[in-house]
């Protein structure tokens, strides 16, 4: 797994990565109570912003961590909000990006460098 | 809340210590470092305080203390029928301006030595400037802390510690003795719920939030779920719901204006804004407040522009206070919008570009538990 400084969780599968936000990312927004999920097939860029999350204390955007194509994304976010909050790196995850180059994952941080990056 | 505080100006509350030892998270607002959360988080929060007795520590706020004689004088700031205010009561009022908007609001208490009032952190200071120049003798209570216990199992949580506030009713206040301190309780709030406030000697301070704690019925409870509770209640948030531009008749408040002080009252007027206040009294305000539910679950929060159509057209309004009501399991709002909107309109919030539907209800979103 890999981590972005947005602090978003990558999982590879060939060209498909998922994405979903860490535990820590989850803790600090409190009871998440709305998710807005982007289109399937939209083609979205590097930083564009794609799905909304609000918590009971704040609203947040997640972004699109690479180039690519939103091939799938995760309904049961939008039914039901708190599994951000029970499950974040698993059940929770946000949605699944089709990248043109696999190899650029490489300059994301490892898990190691995440928890230097949150201060664990 | 005011993100301009940084944190080398901040002021930590009394219990701070207490709070961080309890997994608090705290926030800057109003210039003090404040617990928002704890460990069970917003959510476990609000809903343990509509169940059980939820602990606040609201020492941030203003307490301050006048001489017995004052409500008189007091009546030329607020439009509260304060005169008639009766030893061991209570009052809810604002200080308004000669606009007609409100600079505060505040808790007025009848004492038997004193009178006592309870003000927003923000504007303590403006507060005290306010009072000092048209009263004599207006004197800052700066060595007590400030708690609230709320919920339906607050008078059982409190009563075994102090077993005479259970005679109390909704905006009684009295005094009371707890090993040696003295207690100024009021049977009040800021959640709708039954409960308590309660203004206890800083050095005691903690000793009596530990003995309150240490009973099963209560937890501590922050910033983020008194703002939710508050919201679901319908109670208005100075400095979002009301303020210089809002008059306390758009805000809701209008019933806090005694018959006493309106027209053809005994003490009719007299107070800043009068003139203004008063007709809208009597013949309406441009802007009336209203509760909206949005339709799904996005949020709409304070700032987000209100329509009266789903497409073009100029805004009838805003929202003033928003965000998700854990009680309803749905997000809700107050809007302040033009009055001449029809009350069974359907309005839109736009949100993110989008408007998106919201009803119109009445305030407040649950009914209240007080004890009258």
């Amino acid at each position: 797994m890999k981590y972005t400084e947005d602090h978003e969780w990558l999982s590879a599968d060939g060209d498909i990565v998922t994405v979903g936000i860490t535990e820590y990312a989850a803790t600090q927004l409190g009871d998440v109570v709305f998710i807005e999920l982007p289109e399937i097939e939209t083609q979205v860029a590097k930083g564009d912003e794609i799905c909304v999350i609000e918590s009971v204390k704040a609203a947040s955007d997640i972004t699109a961590p690479l180039d690519g194509e939103i091939v799938e994304v995760n309904e049961a976010l939008v039914a039901n909000p708190s599994l951000v909050n029970d499950d974040a790196t698993g059940d929770a995850w946000f949605f699944k990006l089709k990248i043109d180059d696999p190899s650029a994952l490489d300059d994301f941080m490892t898990e190691d460098e995440y928890k230097d990056h949150i201060g664990e | 809340m005011a993100d301009t505080d940084s944190a080398d100006t901040l002021t930590d509350l009394p219990l701070a210590g207490l709070h961080a030892a309890l997994g608090a998270k705290f926030v800057p607002f109003a210039g003090y470092s404040m617990p928002v959360q704890y460990a069970s988080g917003v959510m476990g929060e609000h809903l343990w305080t509509r169940e059980k007795a939820g602990l606040f520590d609201v020492s941030h706020m203003g307490q301050v203390r006048l001489p017995k004689d004052a409500l008189a004088g007091l009546e030329a700031l607020i439009p509260a029928d304060l005169t008639g205010l009766a030893e061991g009561r209570q009052r809810y009022g604002v200080f308004t301006d000669d606009a007609g908007g409100v600079l505060d609001d505040l808790m007025i208490a009848h004492r038997a030595a004193d009178v006592f009032l309870v003000v927003n952190a923000a504007r303590r200071g403006h507060d005290l400037a306010h009072l000092r120049a048209h009263l004599s003798a207006v004197e800052e209570v700066t060595d007590r802390a400030l708690l609230a216990l709320q919920g339906p199992l607050a008078e059982a949580a409190l009563g075994a510690l102090v077993p005479g506030v259970a005679d109390m009713r909704f905006m009684d206040v009295a005094v009371f003795d707890w090993q040696g301190a003295d207690l100024w309780v009021s049977r009040s709030g800021y959640t709708g719920e039954d409960g308590f406030e309660i203004s206890v000697p800083v050095a005691q301070a903690e000793a009596f939030a530990r003995a309150l704690l240490s009973d099963d019925r209560v937890a501590p409870v922050g910033l983020g779920a008194r703002d939710s509770l508050r919201l679901e209640a319908g109670l208005p948030l100075y400095g979002q719901d009301m303020d210089e531009g809002i008059s306390p008749v758009e805000a809701g408040q209008g019933w806090s204006i005694g018959k006493a002080r309106r027209r053809g009252g005994a003490r009719e007027g007299g107070f800043p804004g009068a003139d203004v206040i008063l007709d809208q009294l009597e013949n309406g305000a441009p802007r009336r407040r209203t509760g909206l539910r949005p339709e799904g679950r996005a949020p709409m929060r304070a700032g987000v522009h209100i329509f009266a159509e789903a497409e073009g057209g100029a805004p009838v309004g805003q929202i003033t206070s928003g965000g998700f009501g854990p009680s309803l399991g749905a997000p809700i709002a107050i809007g302040l919008i033009a009055a001449d909107t029809p009350r069974d309109a359907p309005l839109f919030g736009e949100v993110r570009g989008k408007r998106l539907p919201a009803a119109q209800v009445p305030l407040p979103f649950v009914p209240p538990g007080y004890k009258r």
